[in-house]
């Protein structure tokens, strides 16, 4: 008897333990994501002072968006920066992470390096896109450097194009994160059974051939991860293009990313439309992210039936 | 059991901890602690006791607040009444009113940056950047619970610009002047305009300004001398007396190698001048005068003579500087002040390098004005602050001299004009409060709606892509009339 209400009891501080987490869960996750498909059936907005609503009005605000396109300029918007900005990260991230594990390098430095390729990450993105903001501004220094250089004849204006805003906007991106990516595929490459390099080297195969045939297969599981990852972060893109553009997204809108589209509804309190406009994009990311696994598993089934092969 | 009593305890002190950490208003983890712990049960039980009898003090306190301020009024005293409350809360979004009141309000000391003191009441300042509508959005959440604010968290005074005045003004979270114990006798002096713009749809004042802020056309001498041979203020009016004559000048600027200004100098001097307001019966209008703004500026624009920069942006302030080659900047009294840098080695300012005239079109741009917040604990302080800074021709006429500011008396901008004590350094010992009281007389302001702000930035950030060739005409107008319906869902456009 006291032996089984001893084993009930561990079971109670488990649950116990996990209260902190559930209420957390529960407050900052649940909640707001219920609250925020419900609020998308209200018209609720504010303006001026004058609070309108909230009005039930069905699946307005989804016909509202739908309807006026601008979703999928916004999304197309927000992709192209982010693959603008995640090819040549991952390419980065692979180049040092393969050169920071490979033992027969014997790197110097690597700490310092390892810290260094970090520190952009550690700088606040707005300070950032407000530093690039003003480098790069129509009388600002990289102009003023071009000129001198004479490269160009007439400031180069690139806040007012639109691949140049893109450009820009993606290579921050790219500078703050491949740091962040390449600790993790570096954590990935050092998990790699290092019998399998020797092996590969006593068979004669040259470091090309070790890159793409041992550790990129095996860095699979991780790869994915980085890119579920950065594919979330990047719908998510906000800060950097916010503060580049001052808000505007332009010229035309041509770099304004869905949450900034999202910001715009909050100038009115526009819980109706934001919240739907929140929905929508909580179903692309599912389904981009759902994408991304499928690719994922499938992968692992081919792997099986080859071991099963061999 | 000791091990139990240690693992009660840590829970104990972890539900209760996360409790604390949600604040008394999270009913969710509360209902959840009798199930765990009796322990946390009880605290919480205590917890809420207290924060009940708290809140029930504050309430109280808010009532005998009121009435103290009411007595105050009646009494129309400009002494501070000894029961009022302690702190003065001031929201503005820049630090402009903050050093008027420094300089100039008898008694203010400063204490640190977003602290003062006037006798034995703390003033706390909250100074927010009108950047992004934060000012606004933090103006807005604050006011919406003022009623519930503990008497010394309430604001008290809070500022307001032309462009959003009515939003406040018209609302019942700003206060009647004469609630106050303000009376029309008292602002007698004052401009016209200048009140027009802070009296709700009932007809009653509810702010009160120190300046008039006709604006003009604040030329660089240096460029004025090389392009037109002249630096008089009349010749260059001449030059520039109405939108052809501008434009030809302009032309005539670029071929000497200058800018005239930005296209978003000029935009206020069209916008002013408008035959109707933003929206007129739930519906967005878009003004001809506007269109003349764009037509003219894109005109300008492909001759390279005016160019697109955001205005307090890096790119357009380096016209200040001689090397900045720009024509002019178009602007108000407090434009000379606060914008050009006057106190800083090299400028054209510093070096007394400009000149003022009327321009095309007379018309006004911003201006602050002081409205006090329905619910004040500090109501007898706050009618002395704003009859100080607004009303008393000494404090007016001290304002103007030291700070070139154009303040909002006739009477005193009459005097100026009249001698050299309004000579201003800065424009090369120019007096421009004769052009600068003209004009306010000359300001009206019929067609200010409460939508001028979003509106008019939003159809600058439009027209800057047609501007910069990214869009045509058509497509540019498209790009406002959606910014705008997101801005104001319930306003209509076709």
């Amino acid at each position: 008897m006291k032996k089984k209400s001893k084993v009930v009891s561990y079971n109670k501080w488990g649950y116990i333990f996990l209260i902190p987490f559930v209420v957390v869960y529960l407050v900052f996750q649940m909640i707001p994501l219920v609250t925020t498909v419900y609020n998308s059936f209200f018209e609720n907005y504010r303006s001026g002072l004058t609070q309108i609503g909230p009005n039930f009005v069905g699946l307005k605000n989804y016909v509202t968006i739908i309807t006026n396109g601008d979703l999928p300029t916004y999304l197309v918007n927000t992709l192209i920066m982010w693959v603008m900005g995640f090819v040549p990260q991952i390419i980065l991230s692979l180049l040092l992470g393969a050169w920071f594990t490979d033992p027969s390098l014997r790197l110097k430095g690597q700490a310092f390096f390892k810290t260094v390729i970090y520190m952009p990450n550690l700088i606040m993105a707005s300070a950032f896109s407000m530093l690039f903001f003003t480098l790069f501004a129509n009388t600002g220094p990289i102009n003023s450097l071009l000129l001198q250089l004479g490269v160009i004849k007439e400031a180069y204006q690139f806040m007012s194009h639109v691949w140049s805003v893109r450009s820009l906007v993606a290579f921050m991106n790219c500078v703050m994160w491949f740091g962040n990516t390449t600790i993790l595929l570096m954590a990935g490459m050092m998990g790699i059974d290092p019998s399998l390099f020797e092996a590969a080297q006593v068979d004669g195969a040259t470091a090309t051939q070790i890159f793409y045939k041992i550790t990129l297969p095996l860095l699979r599981p991780i790869l994915v991860f980085v890119m579920i990852t950065s594919l979330i972060g990047g719908l998510q893109m906000f800060d950097v293009p916010q503060i580049l553009t001052n808000g505007t997204g332009d010229p035309m809108r041509s770099s304004m990313t869905l949450i900034m589209y999202l910001n715009k509804h909050l100038f009115s309190k526009n819980y109706g439309l934001g919240g739907a406009l929140s929905v929508f994009m909580f179903i692309i990311t599912g389904i981009l992210s759902l994408i991304v696994f499928k690719f994922t598993a499938s992968d692992k089934v081919e792997k099986k039936r080859s071991k099963n092969k061999a | 059991m000791k091990r139990k009593i240690l693992g009660v305890l840590l829970s104990t002190t972890m539900v209760a901890g996360m409790i604390a950490g949600c604040g008394g208003n999270s009913a969710a983890p509360a209902a959840e602690a009798p199930a765990t712990e009796e322990a946390a049960s009880e605290e919480t039980a205590a917890e809420e006791t207290t924060e009940d009898t708290a809140s029930e003090d504050a309430a109280s306190e808010e009532t005998t607040e009121d009435t103290a301020s009411e007595d105050a009024a009646a009494e129309e005293t400009t002494e501070v009444a000894a029961d009022e409350g302690k702190v003065l809360n001031v929201y503005a979004w820049n630090e402009e009113f903050k050093s008027r009141l420094t300089d100039h309000y008898p008694g203010y000391e400063e204490v640190d940056a977003t602290h003062g003191k006037i006798g034995d009441v703390d003033v706390v300042w909250n100074i927010t950047p009108s950047d992004d509508n934060a000012y606004q959005n933090n103006l807005d959440e604050t006011l919406l619970k003022q009623a519930d604010a503990a008497a010394d968290d309430k604001i008290d005074l809070f500022l307001v610009e032309a462009d959003y005045a009515l939003k406040y003004v018209d609302t019942d979270y700003t206060m009647p002047l004469a609630d106050l114990g303000i009376t029309d006798a008292d602002l007698a002096d004052q401009y016209s305009y200048t009140q027009s713009i802070v009296t709700d749809s009932n007809g009653k004042l509810k702010g009160s300004s120190w300046q008039a802020c006709s604006a003009g056309l604040i030329y660089n001498r240096e460029a004025a001398k090389e392009v037109l041979g002249t630096d008089d203020p009349d010749e260059v009016q001449a030059a520039v007396s109405d939108w052809s004559k501008y434009v030809e000048t302009a032309k005539k600027v670029q071929e000497a190698g200058y800018t005239m200004c930005s296209v978003n100098d000029t935009y206020r001097v069209y916008s002013n001048n408008v035959s109707g307001k933003w929206v007129q019966d739930g519906k967005l209008v878009i003004d001809d005068n506007l269109m003349n703004w764009v037509n003219d500026s894109m005109e300008l624009v492909e001759a390279k003579a005016e160019n697109t920069y955001d205005l307090w942006g890096d790119d357009w302030a380096k016209g200040k500087t001689p090397d900045g080659k720009i024509f002019c900047y178009f602007g108000p009294a407090w434009f000379f002040n606060f914008c050009l840098d006057a106190d800083q080695e090299g400028t054209i300012a510093n070096q007394g390098g400009w000149g003022y005239c009327v321009g095309p079109q007379s018309y006004f741009w911003g201006g602050t004005w002081i409205c006090a917040a329905t619910g004040t604990d500090n109501a007898s302080l706050v009618k002395d602050i704003i009859l100080t800074m607004t009303t008393d021709k000494a404090v007016l006429k001290d304002i103007a001299q030291k700070d070139a500011d154009c303040v909002n008396s006739k009477t005193v901008l009459a005097e100026l004009a009249s001698d050299d004590s309004g000579n201003l350094e800065l424009l090369g010992g120019q007096n421009p409060y004769q052009q600068l009281a003209e004009g306010a007389e000359k300001i009206d302001l019929s067609n200010l709606s409460a939508y001028d702000q979003g509106c008019n930035e939003e159809f600058q950030n439009a027209e800057k892509n047609y501007f910069e060739g990214n869009a045509t005409p058509e497509e540019a107008l498209d790009m406002f009339k959606k910014a705008v319906m997101e801005k104001y869902p319930e306003v209509t456009v076709d």
